[in-house]
């Protein structure tokens, strides 16, 4: 949670202290006061025990810290980070060069094909990776399109799996963003005034979905530099499988390593919230799992 | 000499819903046209149209001269302004202002020039940097108004521009809009439901219903001499009564079994006939008025305070019909105005041109809903 986040969540407590202390038991202590701090509490303790346990489990290593000065010595941690953090991105672009048109063009021209398309996007809720990844293996291991038979072939097929695995996030972040606008009128003025379909997407709706984007785009990359199952089986040099083996060898350092991720996404976050300021639009994650 | 040209538009949906049938307009240059009519009546696709946005299903629509029916909406230079302002929320006032001149590849110079103007005119001084979100809802409908102008389109489409202001705004916006509209010279289609707006602002009106153009006339014509029950009833305030026809020639009818007389002749009546006069209530006074004047008799049923009008109801007797007939009439409202108690036998007089008849009434019973000082 970012400081932000503990502001606002200090402040609603302190709103909801406020309003009970305008109930008609005002002098003495609430229950349903106690009862909202428990809660808070308890959520404190589920998020950060986990976090705790992994940390002081880092530190059983002798000398201390040296789980994380041997994680951060070695170069395959980099390697597969630097790895992740490329294909993400690229996910990321392909992603949303597919999901912004086709999210747009439904809400304006076919909403009644909306349903349809909401469908599609959820399927890799549906479909296991194993699944997927073992379709695009036995699909493109063979002419006419042998992917697999290079790096780079593999790695745009792990690029294409990734982006199908980002659908239901990114094509949700987007619908979210364009339903905050009035995208039929905004469609309209732009072409009143002589835009055509690129000027329309590029500079009236694209800027307005800014802050959907990051959101959608933050969540893509925290699933492909998590991601396992396809990486490994498609032989990728990601980060999923750099951690799984790395627990079978070097526990300490396997946590230290997820630590260090936990950090990086908190750092990503805050970059979005940092992004996202000025803009009148909240941060919508949704999709989440 | 005609500038804008609607001709035979029809607009037929999936459904076989008929949103427009055989609209037929012919505006001036420089003419401000107004397309008035209840929800649903087909104005705003009909203005769709003419934007672009909605391919007619037969018809054609030329601007000066040239065919623009098939042309996509960013072919036409055709402005418009939305009701819900559809401002750019990523963009300040400036750079609303001068997005289509920026489409259309301007030097930075001329859309700087072009803007600081029309924001001039808009009485926007100081708020160039502002975002949409910053600005009250009659500034950002001002600014609409200065983007569409900016492209200096050859017809400006306003669709119930505003609709969603408040009534003091919008008193204000409406004198603006005219006064630029004056001095810009600038062909002007203006959508409304909103009939004081419409009657005020227009060099013309179209009256619409279920598709289909009512009446097109000047704001007088179309107040004092509406062509159809629905324009009698829509525009303003009308006593539609049913009258019996004595002599057609000479326009004497009988209301309530008391003889009354139109100025004009009663050309698709024959003695005998029943027709639906339509009698103004502010064309009715209250007494037994000037020589040559119609007079009506009957009870003042009740008093209505509207402000600055007093509204009279009054019971004619049934007459020949059988039916009792009731009309309003208005009154200034003053201080010193003695009025009759509710309950007694009045008079009131009117002149002859203050009743017509409405065409296409003949044999055709008065409206249930507006036979008593219709209202919309």
């Amino acid at each position: 949670m970012t400081m932000g986040g503990a502001n606002r969540l200090g402040q609603g407590i302190e709103a909801m202290q406020g309003k009970a202390s305008l109930t008609p038991s005002k002098g003495r202590k609430s229950p349903l006061r106690f009862g909202w701090w428990l809660i808070f509490w308890a959520g404190v303790l589920y998020f950060f025990l986990p976090l705790l346990g992994t940390f002081v489990f880092s530190m059983k290593s002798i000398p201390l810290f040296s789980a994380y000065v041997g994680v951060l010595q070695d170069p395959k941690f980099y390697g597969s980070l630097g790895y992740s953090f490329i294909v993400g991105i690229i996910t990321i672009a392909v992603s949303i060069g597919l999901m912004v048109p086709t999210a747009f063009w439904v809400r304006l021209r076919m909403p009644r094909a909306r349903p349809y398309v909401e469908f599609v996007t959820l399927m890799p809720f549906v479909i296991p990776p194993v699944v997927l990844v073992f379709g695009l293996i036995s699909t493109y291991s063979h002419a006419p399109l042998p992917f697999t038979w290079t790096d780079m072939g593999s790695t745009a097929l792990l690029t294409f799996g990734y982006v199908v695995l980002s659908f239901p996030y990114m094509y949700r972040a987007v619908d979210t963003g364009l339903r905050s606008m009035d995208v039929q009128s905004l469609t309209e003025a732009a072409q009143s005034l002589g835009a055509g379909w690129f000027r329309i997407l590029f500079f009236v709706i694209l800027p307005n979905l800014r802050v959907a984007l990051l959101s959608g785009a933050f969540l893509t990359l925290a699933i492909v530099v998590g991601e396992f199952t396809m990486a490994l089986f498609l032989a990728r040099p990601a980060f999923g499988p750099y951690l799984a083996n790395l627990g079978s060898t070097k526990p300490y350092e396997q946590a230290a390593v997820a630590l260090i991720s936990f950090g990086l996404t908190w750092i990503a976050m805050g970059f979005i919230a940092l992004l996202g300021r000025g803009s009148r639009s909240r941060i919508t994650v949704t999709g989440a799992h | 000499m005609t500038f804008l040209e609607l001709t035979g538009i029809q607009k037929h949906f999936a459904g076989g819903v008929v949103a427009v049938d055989d609209f037929n307009l012919s505006a001036a240059r420089g003419e401000f046209v107004s397309f008035l009519g209840p929800s649903g009546c087909g104005k705003t696709t009909t203005l769709r149209m003419i934007a672009g946005f909605e391919q007619p299903t037969a018809g054609a629509i030329t601007v000066d001269g040239l065919d623009i029916t098939h042309r996509a909406p960013n072919q036409r230079n055709v402005g418009m302004v939305f009701q819900s302002y559809a401002l750019f929320p990523n963009m300040n006032v400036a750079e609303n202002i001068g997005f289509g001149l920026k489409v259309r590849k301007r030097p930075k110079a001329e859309i700087a020039k072009r803007v600081d103007e029309l924001i001039a005119l808009m009485h926007l001084e100081g708020r160039a940097d502002r975002y949409p979100w910053q600005m009250s809802g009659g500034q950002q409908q001002r600014v609409a108004l200065a983007r569409a102008l900016a492209i200096e389109p050859q017809v400006l489409l306003l669709d119930e521009p505003l609709s969603a202001l408040d009534a003091k705004i919008r008193i204000v916006l409406r004198k603006e809009i005219r006064s630029i509209q004056r001095q810009l010279g600038i062909t002007t289609v203006y959508v409304t439901h909103d009939q004081e707006e419409a009657l005020s602002m227009s060099d013309r009106v179209v009256v619409m219903s279920d598709g289909h153009v009512e009446q097109i006339g000047t704001p007088s014509e179309i107040y004092n001499f509406p062509s159809t029950a629905f324009v009698a009833s829509f525009v303003g305030t009308l006593n539609l009564v049913e009258a019996g026809v004595i002599d057609a020639g000479t326009g004497r009818v009988a209301v309530g079994g008391q003889e009354i007389r139109t100025a004009r002749a009663l050309t698709d009546a024959r003695a005998g006939d029943r027709i639906t006069l339509a009698l103004r209530p502010e064309g009715i006074e209250l007494g037994e008025g000037a020589a040559g004047d119609n007079r009506l008799s009957g009870m003042l049923a009740d008093i209505g305070f509207l402000g600055s009008i007093v509204r009279l109801r009054l019971t004619l007797p049934a007459g020949d019909s059988g039916i009792a007939r009731e009309i309003f009439l208005d009154m200034f409202n003053d201080p010193n105005l003695a009025l009759p108690v509710v309950g007694a036998t009045v008079t009131v007089s009117f002149q002859p041109e203050a009743c017509f008849m409405l065409t296409g009434s003949v044999g055709v019973p008065v409206p249930v809903a507006t036979e008593v000082g219709a209202e919309v």
